[in-house]
């Protein structure tokens, strides 16, 4: 069976998805937003074992080649991860799906459903099919948080085992989305109608920052493709203020937060468009 | 009755002179602190053997604590009247007809409050306020604003939150009403509990339920299934979070304060089959006495109007065998195995918690008293929150304030081990954060999830909220603060709350 790279599991979180949830985060991401506040699950840990000289209480070490990691002497003081030359993670596990059903039955009955989050929780598709499959098994109800660079249209299986999806549109300008992942988005815009049509996406994000990109023209351009689907389905929007936590530099001394005023009229157009169940966070 | 020494008589003469004088008492405190004071004058009880040296004896070294009832006590400690008897009939000796629209509705349940006695002399239960009040309901708008007035009133005049209202379990209008009052009002007074059962209680109202909590720290949820199996229908939840009988209450509360039992024992087995046995037994004697002088010698139930016109009945009444610092207990027994896990954070120390439980318990189903026929001769275990002046000893089996596991989850694990044993309360309390506010169904879904797992009763609250849950009853931070600057405040628990934040760091609770 094969394993995927888990960054952390949440065992109940409030912030990823309706009701109370457990989120799996994934390692490794193909996009490299400059906003990301969790930079270090972008990249795949390399094996170097440069951190282990920075780490204190001795909970990362490396023998034969390769890192390991005992969560239980970890402090979380992110020591290792500054020191990184790729900003990575080593603080990751090996885990199977079964491993990780292991770990989110731990949290039932006080939780609904999971989150497969990251990273980029499709890079590690056969994984991703077979935790949710575990987790259907159980009664529990499965959501994706993507970017959207996955073409759902060709994995049937997989659609059929997530309950949706909440996707990214982090741009609708493919220069600028370009500019700022790094990737273009046509598969996003693909993934964004295809979802809606199989009644599949569950709410659809846009973080937003005061300048530099056009988070206006990404909600208008989201509801005129979304348009014949939202006033028969609930599409939720979630407006996200962007925050320097976490954030590279040099993003992080360019990007600037958004003003309170800017997200309420945003959060206003998104309405006028028709989304019925707008959140600004 | 017997003798007391001069010594007593001039002491106590001090401290009614001293309460008469005092600065921050207002005048319902100082009338409520003289009466105790003159009742603990009175020497009727008889007293088992070896009781004077677990309780009047300084805190540090008590065993019991009886918790303030007094030396004669003159009316059971929780009165839980049958206010449905009341909308429908009235009452002869309150010389009220059965109410017609909501405001007489409103107006003649305020006017009863008034007649019903307690140990804080302030009604501990007010009824299943939205059932009682839902019938008059005809013009929403009017109805909203009765129950605003009928609201403010209780927390302007029932000085004490050990006052409780219930909810539910099904959804009214007037529960609705109430919720949204109540998170209006942002009021410490009254308490308030949701009856909550999946698949009988509609999501939506639950909802509000959470809302409402997230705004002014209630309704509390309580585990409606879990108490209807073990107490009938015809239950309530009454002052902090006690499961009574309607149309009775209880005789009697006293604790057993197991922190300080356990440091009489050598090691674990001496504290199992020693020390506890002989405190256990002493405090239930002690009980005994009260619930006989209660029943037989006070007059109450022939007298009073509640019992005479039947909105009680002698025969619904139980009382509560009280526990308080299970965590103290088990870590100074582990320490005293030489051994530093510690109550919340090691399974091995849980264990020991509920293995003391399953004594306590079996204990309690041996003891029988004639009087307490409504719950099977036997008592209901309470887990007791503590008083403000408690130090050292955490409420019932809760893991300290500070150690709490990091991890949600966890934690309520531990209290799926604890709640089973306690039909007349125990509860646990969670702090959250504002995010949360925009994800009420995440906290519906614990609920959920931890009624399914054997919890009893939890209480949320925003953690920055001005209403703050103390231990079970409700405190607003900012009248703390003006006691703490020597003004008066309206509600005597507010003394409470000063005295168990700065005693207990009750508002350091973990934020989950």
């Amino acid at each position: 069976m094969k394993k995927a790279l888990v960054n952390k599991i949440i065992p109940f979180s409030c912030v990823d998805g309706p009701g109370n949830r457990t989120a799996v985060f994934l390692q490794g991401c193909n996009f490299s937003c400059q906003y990301c506040h969790n930079p270090e699950t972008i990249t795949v840990c390399e094996n170097c074992g440069e951190c282990v000289a920075y780490c204190k209480t001795g909970a990362l070490t490396f023998t034969a080649g390769k890192m390991s990691y005992d969560s239980s002497r970890c402090v979380l003081c992110d020591a290792c991860i500054r020191h990184c030359r790729k900003l990575s993670s080593p603080r990751t596990e090996l885990l199977s799906a079964q491993e990780t059903m292991e770990r989110v039955r731990r949290n039932m009955p006080y939780i609904r459903g999971i989150t497969v989050s990251g990273g980029e929780c499709t890079r590690q598709a056969e994984y991703l099919k077979e935790l949710l499959r575990l987790a259907k098994a159980e009664g529990l109800h499965t959501l994706l948080d993507s970017n959207g660079s996955y073409a759902f249209r060709e994995d049937e299986e997989l659609l059929d085992l997530c309950d949706g999806v909440m996707l990214d549109v982090k741009e609708a300008d493919v220069q600028l989305h370009k500019e700022l992942t790094g990737c273009d988005n046509q598969q996003v815009l693909d993934n964004l109608v295809f979802l809606a049509e199989k009644k599949k996406l569950h709410e659809v994000r846009t973080v937003v920052m005061a300048e530099h990109f056009r988070a206006e023209n990404t909600i208008l351009c989201t509801g005129k493709l979304l348009k014949s689907y939202l006033s028969e389905q609930n599409i939720r929007y979630k407006i996200i203020k962007y925050r320097s936590v976490g954030v590279r530099e040099p993003y992080r001394s360019r990007l600037v937060p958004p003003s309170d005023e800017m997200l309420e009229r945003l959060g206003k157009l998104a309405e006028d468009i028709g989304f019925k169940e707008i959140i600004i966070i | 009755m017997r003798s007391i020494s001069m010594e007593r008589v001039e002491q106590t003469r001090q401290a009614m002179l001293d309460t008469v004088k005092s600065a921050t008492l207002t005048h319902e405190q100082k009338v409520a602190a003289m009466a105790n004071l003159a009742d603990s004058l009175l020497e009727v009880l008889d007293y088992p053997e070896g009781l004077e040296d677990m309780l009047f004896v300084p805190f540090e070294k008590q065993l019991i604590c009886d918790l303030n009832e007094g030396h004669a006590p003159l009316r059971p400690r929780y009165i839980v009247p049958d206010y449905e008897k009341f909308m429908r009939e009235g009452s002869a000796f309150l010389q009220l007809p059965p109410p017609k629209d909501i405001w007489e509705a409103v107006n003649y349940l305020l006017i009863f409050y008034k007649h019903v006695p307690s140990v804080t002399n302030f009604p501990v239960y007010i009824g299943n306020i939205d059932y009682l009040l839902d019938p008059f309901i005809k013009d929403e708008q009017e109805a909203k604003k009765a129950i605003r007035l009928f609201l403010l009133q209780i927390d302007r005049t029932i000085l004490d939150s050990f006052c409780h209202a219930n909810i539910g379990p099904k959804a009214t209008r007037a529960g609705y009403l109430i919720l949204e009052l109540e998170k209006e009002l942002e009021q410490a007074v009254p308490n308030l509990t949701l009856k909550y059962e999946e698949g009988v209680t509609q999501d939506d109202f639950a909802l509000a339920a959470v809302e409402a909590s997230l705004h002014s720290a209630k309704p509390s949820f309580a585990n409606h299934k879990m108490f209807t199996s073990e107490l009938g229908e015809d239950y309530v939840i009454a002052s902090c979070y006690n499961g009574l009988l309607l149309g009775g209450g209880s005789y009697t509360l006293s604790r057993l304060l197991l922190g300080h039992i356990a440091e009489r024992a050598e090691n674990i087995e001496d504290f199992k089959n020693r020390v506890l046995p002989q405190v256990m037994e002493t405090m239930a004697a002690y009980m005994d006495a009260r619930i006989r002088f209660i029943v037989e010698e006070s007059g109450f139930f022939e007298n009073n109007f509640l019992a005479k016109e039947g909105f009680i009945y002698r025969d619904r009444f139980s009382a509560m065998y009280g526990l308080v610092g299970m965590a103290e207990c088990v870590n100074t027994l582990m320490k005293k195995e030489g051994k530093t896990c510690r109550f919340g954070a090691s399974e091995e120390a849980d264990r020991l918690g509920v293995e003391i439980m399953d004594i306590i318990d079996a204990f309690n189903r041996k003891h029988k008293n004639i009087y307490c026929g409504a719950t099977g001769n036997s008592f209901l275990l309470h887990a007791q929150v503590g008083l403000a002046s408690d130090t050292g000893s955490s409420p019932g089996c809760r893991i300290p304030i500070g150690e709490e596991p990091e991890s949600f989850p966890e934690h309520l694990r531990h209290c799926e081990k604890f709640h089973k044993y306690f039909p007349s309360g125990i509860g646990d309390i969670f702090p959250i954060d504002t995010t949360v506010h925009k994800n009420p169904e995440y906290v519906l879904d614990i609920v959920k999830g931890a009624f399914k797992n054997q919890v009893r009763y939890l209480s949320f609250y925003e953690k920055d909220s001005d209403v703050v849950r103390i231990t079970g009853y409700l405190v607003k931070r900012s009248e703390m603060e003006k006691l703490k600057a020597g003004q008066n405040v309206l509600q005597d628990t507010t003394a409470l709350g000063l005295g168990g934040t700065e005693n207990g760091h009750l508002l350091e609770r973990k934020v989950r």
